[in-house]
């Protein structure tokens, strides 16, 4: 379904002052694909998934969201497509209560208010965070934050999902459960991550960056197996990089017992 | 410092909220004719900074002791006036309702002598025409200094003001005064160094921050704060003025002996210039203020002893009753 | 413990008591605000040498945190905490004011004394009511009744932002100030160190200000920030709000330690 087809076509982008953080981003994303985009800081990994949402607009190429050019008349409407979760949860969780932050969204679409509480009670349930509907943000942990989060961004049903750096900061059990509800979704997800065992475990395709520019753009295996690659974007390879799927699934069995 | 309820007449609290509230209604309106979106979670964030900057204290040089950021001045160099008031207004309502730190009907005394001055008199009549466009970082740190000293004079001043026209404490203006204005010297020296050495950093790190409270000055809030301040207060001040000069030679006089004569007459003296100065309705009393003052007068120096008795007999079984009917209805939690 | 992790955990631990489900929290915030603001003007209305009179007034903040389910302790000490600016300036009645008012036989109290204890007397009751209030409301339903009563956005929306980011920047500066003391070797912090201090800290406060209006630009924020927040304003409240004043009105009206007192000695 092409709505669900993220591409840029040479997209460039610097700061104002001056430094260029993009320089000819190409790539295309298909529905459903979970793609992580890895590289150093400064690479340019957050850069450019502000573009896939247009929080920023591309100075010179062009951004595509289906069959819509992100521009600043579109933006609007493609923010109901793409939900974007930030890297600190306190920027996105500003509302007094779980409850209210996730229903931000909906009242925003201009959704009755009946409507806007069942999306947001599904939300909360989807991501496991229904028992914190009347929590105040400030009282939760950093995995509980992350939860609330997506599901302030899902109670939008986006159908492409943006997340950078969802798993930085939380311990392990925060972190597998965040994999694995990842990974139930069907969305297309675009994930910039340092957690290279999370793009292992979720991800079929993976993009380095590497000072604005794409370096390489193929499997996790691939692209973990390339050493010289790692090296010069100053990557280096997760424990087990060529480890099977399923000996990930029994870790995490273990870890939870 | 802060102004507290139990030294507060509903009057006179009644009149700096009112103060209060006119120029924080003008500011949220101006506020909403700008439409920057930008300022709802800019404020909040700031405000938050102001609290959390407030606990952090710094050692004054030369002295042994250290000081801390009030933060009203800083807000209005940030964020321009209007944005300040709403900002430290939301400062001292977290103050008054979580660390009792004035009291309620006393937010609205507070708001006016530590958000109103500092951003409507201190900031643009001293801050701006010294410190100019910010280039000069001596002058930064002159207006920064003067500006926060003559504010938290006025400030001062207002808490004198407010406390004397309540009528609760038996403390004289003069004496009051003198407690007050120069440990609050004191404190704005330290909060004018304080907001400077802040103001000169971000000045050299983000000098665009700096930029954002240029715009249009409106005095409108401060018109009309003090509009209504000095509408009610010209009419309390006439009563305190023709009440109170008795009650203050009464205290002079048992506090210090008759030598007291002559500055007793000067407060008086200029009491009486004052009431001349302000009173809109000379004649207007608070019906409630006389009602109160006569029975005091009446019950002293005619000293009752049936009554006084009376009164601490049924005072105590009052909060025998109170304290039961309190622990009865826990108890049945 | 920094002050600020003290200030904070103040923050949380009301929050927390105010965010449990008691009969008191059931009543709509508005009613509460509104009793305790006419509390507060009852009890200042009194004249300064009121102290029985004032007695009843008493039960006003002792059935709330009866009613709240509200800790008497950690009240108390928020109570004594704020106590200094009071007693600074009450302090001074019983040296100037020092007419007896008083007389029990041979013992002569001066008015002085009579007002301090009156002056000590308002404080306990209209900073025991505030504190009960915020006890038993919570930011949040306080916020929303501040708006439902009038009190322009602005304002409200400020506040909520201001007490949800406290507890943030409060950590942020309170690491800031730890790790630099670790580094002082016992000296304070001069003005050298505390201009980039809490300069840093500003500007990261305009950063995550920033961010913040990304995030919600990035979910629709159109400047108008709606809110789920529903009130109810039922038949108990309206009882709540009229039985409570008819009793600040009779306690003006009427001095019933007084009469009371006197009643026991003409009946003794």
């Amino acid at each position: 379904m092409s709505h669900h087809l993220v591409e840029t076509r040479d997209l460039s982008f610097a700061y104002p002052d001056g430094t260029p953080a993009l320089r000819g981003i190409n790539c295309r994303f298909v529905h459903g694909e979970a793609v992580a985009i890895v590289g150093a800081n400064g690479a340019g990994k957050s850069t450019l998934l502000l573009h896939f949402n247009g929080l920023l607009l591309a100075q010179s190429g062009e951004v595509r969201i289906g069959e819509l050019p992100v521009t600043a008349g579109t933006r609007a409407q493609i923010q109901r497509t793409v939900g974007y979760v930030f890297q600190d949860s306190d920027d996105q969780l500003f509302m007094p209560t779980v409850e209210e932050d996730v229903a931000f969204g909906p009242l925003n679409m201009g959704l009755p208010s009946v409507e806007v509480k069942a999306r947001a009670r599904a939300a909360l349930e989807r991501v496991g965070a229904a028992h914190l509907a009347t929590r105040a943000p400030y009282r939760l942990s950093g995995g509980e934050k992350r939860a609330v989060a997506i599901a302030g961004v899902m109670a939008m049903l986006p159908s492409i999902l943006v997340l950078d750096e969802p798993s930085a900061g939380l311990d392990p059990a925060a972190r597998w459960r965040l994999i694995e509800l990842l990974r139930s979704f069907t969305h297309t997800r675009i994930v910039a991550t340092h957690d290279l065992e999370l793009v292992r475990e979720l991800c079929s395709r993976v993009l380095v960056l590497h000072e604005g520019r794409v370096e390489a753009d193929g499997t996790p295996r691939e692209v973990f197996a390339d050493a010289a690659l790692l090296a010069r974007c100053h990557l280096a390879a997760p424990a087990s990089a060529v480890a099977a799927p399923c000996d990930a699934a029994a870790a995490a069995q273990q870890q939870r017992t | 410092m802060h102004m507290a309820d139990a030294l507060l007449s509903p009057a006179v609290g009644g009149v700096m909220w009112l103060a209060s509230g006119a120029a924080l209604a003008a500011s949220g309106r101006r506020l909403r004719r700008n439409a920057d979106d930008r300022l709802v979670p800019l404020m909040g964030v700031i405000g938050a900074f102001v609290f959390a900057a407030q606990m952090i204290n710094f050692a004054i040089p030369g002295t042994g002791s250290s000081g801390h950021l009030g933060g009203g001045l800083l807000l209005a160099i940030l964020l321009g006036p209007h944005a300040a008031l709403v900002v430290i207004a939301s400062v001292l309502t977290v103050q008054a309702l979580f660390f009792a730190d004035g009291g309620l009907l006393a937010l609205g005394a507070n708001i006016f002598n530590l958000g109103v001055l500092p951003c409507f008199v201190a900031y643009p009549l001293l801050y701006r025409p010294i410190a100019g466009d910010g280039t000069s970082s001596r002058r930064v740190a002159l207006g920064a200094a003067v500006a926060a000293i003559v504010g938290l004079q006025l400030g001062a001043l207002g808490v004198v003001l407010q406390t004397i026209a309540s009528g609760i404490t038996s403390l004289p203006a003069s004496t009051f005064l003198l407690l007050m204005l120069p440990v609050h010297l004191a404190i704005g020296l330290v909060e004018g160094l304080a907001t400077a050495a802040i103001v000169l950093f971000v000045r050299r790190a983000r000098p665009d921050l700096l930029q954002r409270s240029t715009g249009q000055r409106s005095l409108k809030p401060l018109l009309a704060a003090f509009g209504v301040a000095a509408l009610l207060t010209g009419g309390a001040l006439s009563w305190f003025a023709a009440q109170d000069p008795d009650g203050l030679e009464w205290s002079i006089e048992h506090a210090a002996g008759a030598e007291l004569a002559a500055p007793n007459t000067a407060t008086h003296g200029t009491l009486r210039r004052l009431q001349q100065a302000l009173s809109f309705l000379p004649d207007y009393a608070l019906p409630k203020a006389r009602a109160e003052e006569t029975p005091a007068e009446s019950s002293w120096p005619n000293v009752d002893p049936e009554t006084s008795l009376a009164g601490l007999v049924g005072g105590a079984l009052t909060l025998a009753v109170v304290s039961l009917l309190g622990f009865g209805l826990r108890r049945r939690r | 413990m920094s002050r600020i992790d003290a200030a904070l955990r103040e923050l949380r631990s009301l929050e927390a008591l105010a965010a449990r489900d008691t009969p008191l929290a059931r009543v709509d915030p508005r009613a509460k605000v509104l009793v305790t603001m006419a509390f507060i003007v009852t009890v200042v209305s009194f004249d300064r040498y009121s102290i029985a009179a004032l007695l009843p007034l008493a039960l006003f903040p002792m059935a709330l945190a009866a009613l709240g389910d509200v800790p008497a302790a950690p009240l108390a000490r928020k109570l004594l905490a704020a106590a200094p600016f009071a007693l600074f300036v009450g302090i001074f009645n019983p040296l100037l004011d020092r007419a007896p008012m008083l007389v029990y036989g041979d013992l002569a109290i001066a008015a002085g004394w009579v007002s301090f204890a009156s002056i000590l007397l308002r404080f306990a009751l209209t900073v025991g009511a505030a504190l009960v209030l915020v006890a038993a409301t919570g930011m949040h339903p306080l916020c929303a009744a501040l708006g439902r009563l009038g009190v322009p956005q602005v304002f409200t929306v400020q506040l909520l932002f201001l007490f949800r980011y406290a507890f943030v920047l409060g950590a942020e500066a309170s690491r800031m100030t730890v790790a630099r003391e670790l580094r002082s070797c016992g000296r304070g912090m001069a003005l050298a160190a505390y201009g980039p201090l809490l300069g840093h800290l500003l500007l990261r406060a305009f950063e995550r200000a920033q961010r913040i209006h990304l995030a919600m630009l990035a979910r629709g924020f159109d400047g108008e920030l709606r809110s789920l927040w529903a009130m109810r304003w039922q038949g108990r409240d309206t009882l709540f709000v009229l039985a409570w004043c008819a009793y600040f009105v009779l306690v003006r009206a009427i001095d019933m330690p007084l009469a009371a007192g006197r009643l026991l000695l003409g009946a003794a």
